[in-house]
């Protein structure tokens, strides 16, 4: 037993770092991933900042670098996750999947590592806000909002995991950018405050994971949220879970 | 003794039967060739011995084992030399062999030990830290091999392992395999299209076409048998000079995409 639970933790282990390892070779990846984040800190920040102040909400760039971090948390997992695709049709997944060791621990270590780098990535978006002129209100609070981040990094690459295992090709990828990834990003309040919107998009924003991201982020970071923060972390960690099982499930079925 | 089993095996993918009943036997410690035109049902086949497809009916033991029962027990009395390339592009060889080796559960000090053997065995050692693509054809299929009888397997499957490689390179990887069958004792599960790698290498040679094998022996049994001088004349007299048609599946549409992208 402990000899068996040996082997999938070292299976799980070895994926984990070989998301890693691609991560930091590819260094225009990283560039090219951190220069999103940027132009909406620099262009929405300082454009939209004068009118958000004269509106009475406070400073924008305040208001936006906590939804910032979040948006490039969940590109990099979703795509992390999608990774699977090119995996597949490159076949180095066949490899992976003929091996002695159960789908469920190549799932958990393709996601955790996904999910690690999608982490780094949004405290490197962290740390550029902050050189933009970010400030966050206390450093205690600060490590709150890196379990924000993990959660949220998990969630998003579980998603695109479950999403990978159903696609064939890379075709379907614009479709689920342009129908669930953009509108997750912009309905979850990183952009604009969520209060004062109409009633039917209101209540959308409600199914969004990534709204109880953002406010959670923004609670940590800016002091002030809608919901407690522990409510946000219990809301994410239950969505983790069910999307976890759902990833695993429909990766389990792939065929070699 | 047998190490591989098959009896009266089916596979249909919706209505199409793509294995048809298939009965055959291989032999501990022997090179077999299963041999046949495109689409004939080979790589079908080998998925199904090697626990990555399920089959609708039959019976398959491979080294005393059921694909469909024990897929740990067969994966790990397998090695697999793909029929498309599965190596990561984006590694080096030696970290290649290493998730290999880890995700087979072989312990790490017995891994690296083997890892160096292994590498030197295939010329590959000197290149051990380069990226994968950056290799050869040949390089990859020798890092492929090389990585396929890490765990050290009992059965080595090879699915055209020679495919678009030169005579050189060609006769360089059929002196490895030919050795691990000698020295190792590896039985050897081979498919190919040239028929003068089978004809030297394989002690059996069967035949499969639409699905069904049409027949199974020595090399001198099947010339003798189709009245023919080589192993291609008896190939081409057995399973007819039709040319048969693979649809281009998806994948294939992307590793021609993938092709174009890395020429610019």
């Amino acid at each position: 037993m402990a000899k068996t639970l040996k082997k999938h933790m070292q299976a799980i282990y070895i994926l984990w770092l070989r998301q890693l390892k691609r991560y930091f070779r590819s260094k225009s990846r990283i560039i090219g991933s951190l220069g999103q984040p940027l132009l909406f800190l620099v262009a929405l920040g300082f454009g939209f900042g004068p009118i958000y102040q004269k509106a009475g909400g406070g400073s924008y760039i305040e208001f936006l670098a906590p939804g910032i971090i979040a948006m490039s948390v969940i590109f990099t997992a979703i795509f992390s996750g999608i990774e699977i695709i090119w995996d597949r049709k490159f076949g180095f997944l066949k490899e992976t999947l003929v091996a002695p060791v159960s789908r469920l621990s190549i799932m958990l270590g393709r996601t955790l590592g996904g999910a690690t780098v999608a982490t780094l990535q949004g405290c490197i978006v962290f740390v550029l806000s902050m050189i933009v002129g970010f400030r966050p209100v206390g450093w205690g609070l600060s490590l709150a909002a890196l379990a924000f981040i993990f959660v949220t990094a998990l969630l998003f690459t579980a998603l695109g995991t479950a999403i990978a295992s159903l696609l064939e090709d890379m075709q379907g990828f614009q479709l689920i950018m342009n129908f669930l990834v953009m509108p997750l990003f912009f309905l979850s309040g990183a952009l604009f405050p969520l209060q004062g919107l109409p009633g039917p998009i209101r209540i959308v924003t409600y199914f969004d994971p990534l709204s109880y991201s953002v406010d959670g982020l923004q609670g940590a970071l800016i002091g002030h949220s809608q919901f407690s923060l522990g409510f946000d972390l219990m809301v994410l960690t239950v969505i983790t879970v069910l999307l976890l099982s759902l990833g695993a499930y429909l990766f389990s079925r792939i065929e070699a | 003794m047998n190490i591989i089993e098959v009896k009266n095996l089916v596979k249909k993918f919706g209505d199409f039967t793509a294995v048809d009943g298939i009965s055959f036997n291989v032999a501990k410690e022997k090179i077999f060739a299963f041999l046949g035109p495109n689409g004939a049902g080979k790589t079908t086949s080998i998925r199904i011995l090697t626990t990555m497809l399920k089959r609708n009916g039959g019976e398959v033991l491979v080294d005393g084992q059921d694909p469909a029962k024990d897929a740990a027990g067969v994966r790990r009395s397998c090695g697999i030399v793909f029929q498309d390339p599965s190596l990561d592009d984006e590694l080096t060889a030696w970290e290649n062999m290493e998730i290999h080796g880890a995700l087979f559960g072989v312990p790490k000090k017995l891994r690296r030990e083997r890892i160096e053997q292994l590498l030197k065995y295939v010329e590959l050692w000197d290149r051990k830290g380069d990226f994968v693509k950056n290799f050869s054809g040949g390089m990859k299929r020798r890092l492929e091999i090389a990585r396929g009888i890490l765990h050290h397997p009992k059965v080595l499957f090879l699915d055209e392992p020679t495919l678009g490689l030169d005579p050189q390179t060609r006769n360089h990887i059929w002196g490895y395999i030919k050795n691990l069958n000698e020295t190792e004792g590896i039985t050897v599960f081979f498919t190919t299209h040239y028929m003068d790698e089978a004809e030297r290498m394989a002690s059996r040679i069967t035949i499969i076409d639409h699905g069904k094998i049409i027949i199974s022996g020595s090399v001198q049994e099947l010339k003798d048998k189709a009245g023919a001088a080589s192993l291609e004349d008896a190939f081409l007299a057995l399973t007819g000079k039709i040319i048969r048609e693979e649809g281009a599946d998806s994948a294939d549409r992307m590793r021609q995409a993938s092709k174009m992208w890395r020429r610019h």
